[in-house]
């Protein structure tokens, strides 16, 4: 088990590490020069331009060479510092993210899990019930083949349009102030749904599909066949599927991570609902080094820290994977 | 049981909590179309600060009115020229900051001498500028060598004065750097919140200015940050959104079914606010013939892009590219000799005159010697209405035989070619927004630092000519319409329409619409007072009196 753990974090660091590079390396060799981007926004008066650009360019070390500034990246990394955006100067990088990943996190995990547990639910659920299974079938494969922002226009227009039940944009109300008080509270959970309600939907579909023909395929091999001819009772030979099918369904999950996190982008987009999305596109760009950096540090690290916590729960739900790291097969 | 206590305690917190921590919509302003990103910093000296700093909190000398080209007397009572190189203001009296500390000459002072002692974005003011000094405390006096009379005309508007008993102890190389997370500024309103996705101002009751101008109605100013426009059509058919100004196509087609107002009510519907331009990369054969630039103009029907692209949102734009309070400097006769319009057989006439006809007989139109012509025109991905436009223009261009095609590269890229000079021809606008002097526009569109990297300060196409510089530099030091300065403004027009560096098509819109559920008396042509964006760094270009005429909804 030390020896599966072991491996599993050797593996990650090299990931992380080659990630991070990745993502030092590739805004720097894209077109696009943050600091005359930025000025070009800017209207000041003949001659202020030298000024800004000399400013800019020192305040952000960019005078100095490549391995000097990749360096210098890792260094300040260590020390816990992701530096300042450039087109947002003169904020911190982590003061950017810490604003905007809460929206993140309150949209991404519950629907990540809860359409996870529930997909999985109905899936085993329609796998073995072909009435239902005929209706929901359909409804699966529509909203897993439903791209994010096609979907998310909508629930907004259906939603939020035609029926007028919930608001169409952003965090909450803008009147409302942020405050520890049921009229924010609520106001918050209803610009709060439609963006949840999106991510959670078009997830579902694709776990539950996965989940039926796992069913399926489980209730027709030997060791279900056995049980049934030895009088187990059908939900005890169904459960025994489901724990044999979640498996793929759990390495499922770890893997589209990424394409669940791209839809979130879209998604927020669609409700202007804050988040990193957001400022990852504006970032992008404006080919902002430092806030490319530090989101996509985040996201990386936020990725491989869920898919270690994925490889962790499979050593408990999968008995093949800690027996054959401590060598009892 | 205790548990039990606990949770009914915080139900009711929650219930009893801080529900008045809500402002009332009825005196609430949501706006948006200014503000792209979380709030950055509330430091006027800092560039990239956040919409609303300058304007709403720190104010200027002058505000101006682009509708009828005056400067409006804000901080300044009065201000005037009473010698060739000495300008005096003259400051209202009573006037003081958020603290309550008076708002004096001392400040003004301080607020120049601070660009002379420190590397700011107005420190080349200091190179015509030799003394400011405070008269009395209600009294400046500019004195100058050889003053930008032009340049002037735009930074009596642009420059935030600011507190010097609280900027005095900034270090110099902190000036920039500082966020101002608790600004104090003269201004109507104060920073009350910012949020990931809106920054939220206050109205300061205790304003000098609610004596003087009067009360701006709103209590409160949201101003939202909408990721796309049809977002923002969708707030303001939600009314969650009082003025927007954002461009939303399809505006004339819904605007009576949704109760949208416009500034016009038909026709153009939009005030303008900036010159789009063809730029033409004048490095680049045979775009570096000016008879070759200048035939393309005539190719075009800008009429086919304001109706199909804008659906007549916007105007058409003079030949000169001069419009607003700029006009005054058109010299009508020049416009009528070199001037351009549409006439496309023209435009071929003007091309095989310069040595430019279809050789191969592959039906473009080549070289003198032969070889092929071939332009890509570039403007960013997903800016629609751009895109549309250039589509236009390149059919106009293939009709006349000239070879071009329409491309969409991204923002980041669109922009990396523009600066580094790797481009055939783009649209843009960037620096030819109104002001107070067309200096600013011919300075943009003729500006003479080319000679580098990255072009960041317009003249994109590298379009190389001292004599127009010289003349553009020796505008900006004349008083303004004096005889000279009409002089010197015509041959600029006539070189620029003779030379063709770039084409002026269009003008691009002050996209507002605003909706009335909540606030009413919206400035627009039938009632000019004020002017309805909240742009960045325009909101002393009217938008302040906009707020004080604003009247709730009954």
């Amino acid at each position: 088990m030390g020896r599966y753990l072991a491996r599993k974090i050797i593996i990650y660091l090299i990931t992380f590490v080659f990630a991070v590079t990745l993502n030092w390396a590739v805004p720097r060799f894209a077109p696009g020069n943050p600091v005359s981007m930025l000025l070009s926004r800017f209207t000041v008066m003949e001659g202020g331009w030298e000024i800004l650009e000399s400013f800019f360019v020192k305040t952000f070390g960019l005078d100095q060479s490549l391995p000097q500034q990749y360096v210098g990246f890792w260094k300040s990394l260590f020390a816990g510092e992701l530096g300042i955006s450039i087109s947002q100067y003169p904020k911190p990088v982590f003061d950017i993210i810490r604003g905007a990943i809460i929206y993140d996190f309150i949209i991404l995990l519950p629907a990540i899990v809860l359409s996870w547990i529930i997909g999985n639910k109905l899936g085993a659920f329609s796998g073995v019930n072909k009435k239902a299974d005929n209706f929901l079938m359909p409804v699966f494969y529509f909203l897993t083949s439903s791209p994010y922002f096609w979907f998310a226009l909508v629930v907004s227009y259906v939603l939020g349009i035609v029926l007028g039940i919930f608001p169409t944009s952003h965090a909450y109300s803008a009147t409302m102030r942020p405050g520890w008080n049921l009229a924010f509270i609520w106001d918050f959970i209803l610009h709060w749904f439609m963006p949840f309600l999106t991510l959670f939907l078009v997830q579902l579909g694709g776990w539950a599909i996965g989940m039926r023909n796992m069913i399926i395929y489980e209730t027709n091999t030997n060791y279900a066949k056995y049980m049934e001819s030895l009088g187990a009772s059908e939900r005890l030979v169904r459960s025994y599927g489901f724990r044999n099918g979640i498996l793929p369904q759990v390495t499922g999950l770890a893997i589209s991570l990424g394409t669940i996190v791209s839809g979130a982008v879209l998604t927020q987009m669609v409700f202007s609902y804050p988040g990193l999305g957001y400022i990852m596109v504006q970032a992008i760009k404006q080919n902002d080094y430092f806030l490319i950096q530090g989101c996509f540090l985040f996201l990386i690290s936020m990725v491989l820290l869920a898919n270690f916590t994925i490889d962790i729960i499979y050593m408990f739900i999968d008995p093949r994977v800690r027996h054959s790291y401590s060598g009892e097969v | 049981m205790k548990a039990r206590w606990i949770v009914l305690a915080v139900v009711l917190s929650l219930v009893f909590g801080v529900t008045a921590l809500a402002a009332e919509r009825h005196e609430t302003l949501i706006v948006g179309g200014g503000t792209w990103s979380a709030a950055t910093s509330w430091n006027p000296l800092n560039p990239n600060n956040t919409n609303g700093t300058l304007g709403l909190v720190y104010e200027t000398l002058f505000g101006y009115d682009p509708l009828t080209n005056q400067h409006k007397p804000w901080l300044a009572e009065e201000g005037r020229w009473i010698s060739d190189n000495v300008y005096e203001v003259k400051l209202r009296p009573g006037i003081y900051w958020s603290d309550g500390q008076p708002l004096t000459a001392v400040d003004v002072v301080f607020t120049y001498e601070l660009a002379r002692d420190n590397n700011l974005t107005y420190t080349p003011i200091w190179r015509t500028l030799k003394e400011v000094k405070a008269l009395s405390l209600d009294t400046v006096q500019f004195v100058f060598e050889n003053p930008s009379y032009q340049e002037w005309q735009i930074e009596l508007y642009s420059r935030a004065i600011i507190p010097k008993h609280i900027w005095k102890d900034v270090p110099g190389d902190q000036l920039m750097v500082i966020a101002n997370d608790d600004p104090v500024g003269s201004g109507p309103y104060k920073k009350l919140m910012a949020g990931a996705d809106r920054n939220v101002w206050v109205r300061d009751d205790n304003w000098w200015g609610i004596e003087v101008f009067g009360l701006p109605k709103p209590k409160e100013i949201v101003d939202m940050i909408i990721y796309e426009n049809n977002v923002a059509l969708g707030m303001l058919m939600q009314r969650t959104l009082d003025l927007s100004n954002y461009f939303i196509p399809g505006v004339p087609a819904i605007k009576d079914h949704f109760g949208l107002t416009t500034w016009f009510d038909g026709p153009p519907y939009m005030l303008p606010a900036n010159v789009a331009v063809l730029v033409l990369n004048a490095q680049r054969p045979p775009l570096d013939d000016a008879r070759f630039r200048r035939a393309l103009a005539f190719a075009v029907n800008p009429q086919t892009i304001v109706e199909r692209v804008f659906e007549n949102m916007v105007p058409l734009c003079d030949s000169t590219g001069l419009f607003g309070g700029w006009t005054e400097y058109r010299d009508a006769e020049v416009a009528e000799e070199y001037g351009f319009w549409y006439d496309p057989d023209l435009a071929k006439q003007l091309l095989a005159e310069a040595g430019y006809t279809d050789q191969n007989g592959d039906g473009w139109i080549d070289m003198p010697d032969g070889s092929a012509i071939q332009f890509d025109i570039i403007v960013p991905s997903g800016w629609t209405d751009w895109m549309e436009s250039i589509r236009i223009i390149a059919e106009a261009f293939r009709a006349i035989g000239v070879n071009a095609n329409p491309a969409f590269p991204d923002y980041s890229v669109y922009e990396q070619r523009m600066q580094t000079g790797n481009f055939d021809m783009l649209i843009n606008n960037f620096g030819s927004g109104i002001s107070g002097s067309p200096y600013s526009y011919w300075n943009w569109v003729a500006n003479h630092n080319i000679n580098r990297e990255y072009v960041t300060e317009g003249n994109y196409g590298r379009y190389d000519n001292p004599e127009l510089f010289d003349l553009i530099a020796k505008f900006n030091q004349l008083p303004p319409l004096s005889e000279e300065s009409l002089a010197v403004a015509s041959k600029i027009q006539e070189i620029l329409l003779v030379d063709m560096p770039s084409i002026p098509f269009w003008l691009n819109g002050m996209w507002a619409q605003m909706t009335s559920q909540y606030w009413t008396n919206w400035p627009t042509e039938n009632n000019p007072i004020g002017r309805p964006c909240s742009w960045g760094n325009q909101w002393q270009f009217g938008a302040i009196d906009m707020l004080i005429n604003l009247e709730p909804a009954q």
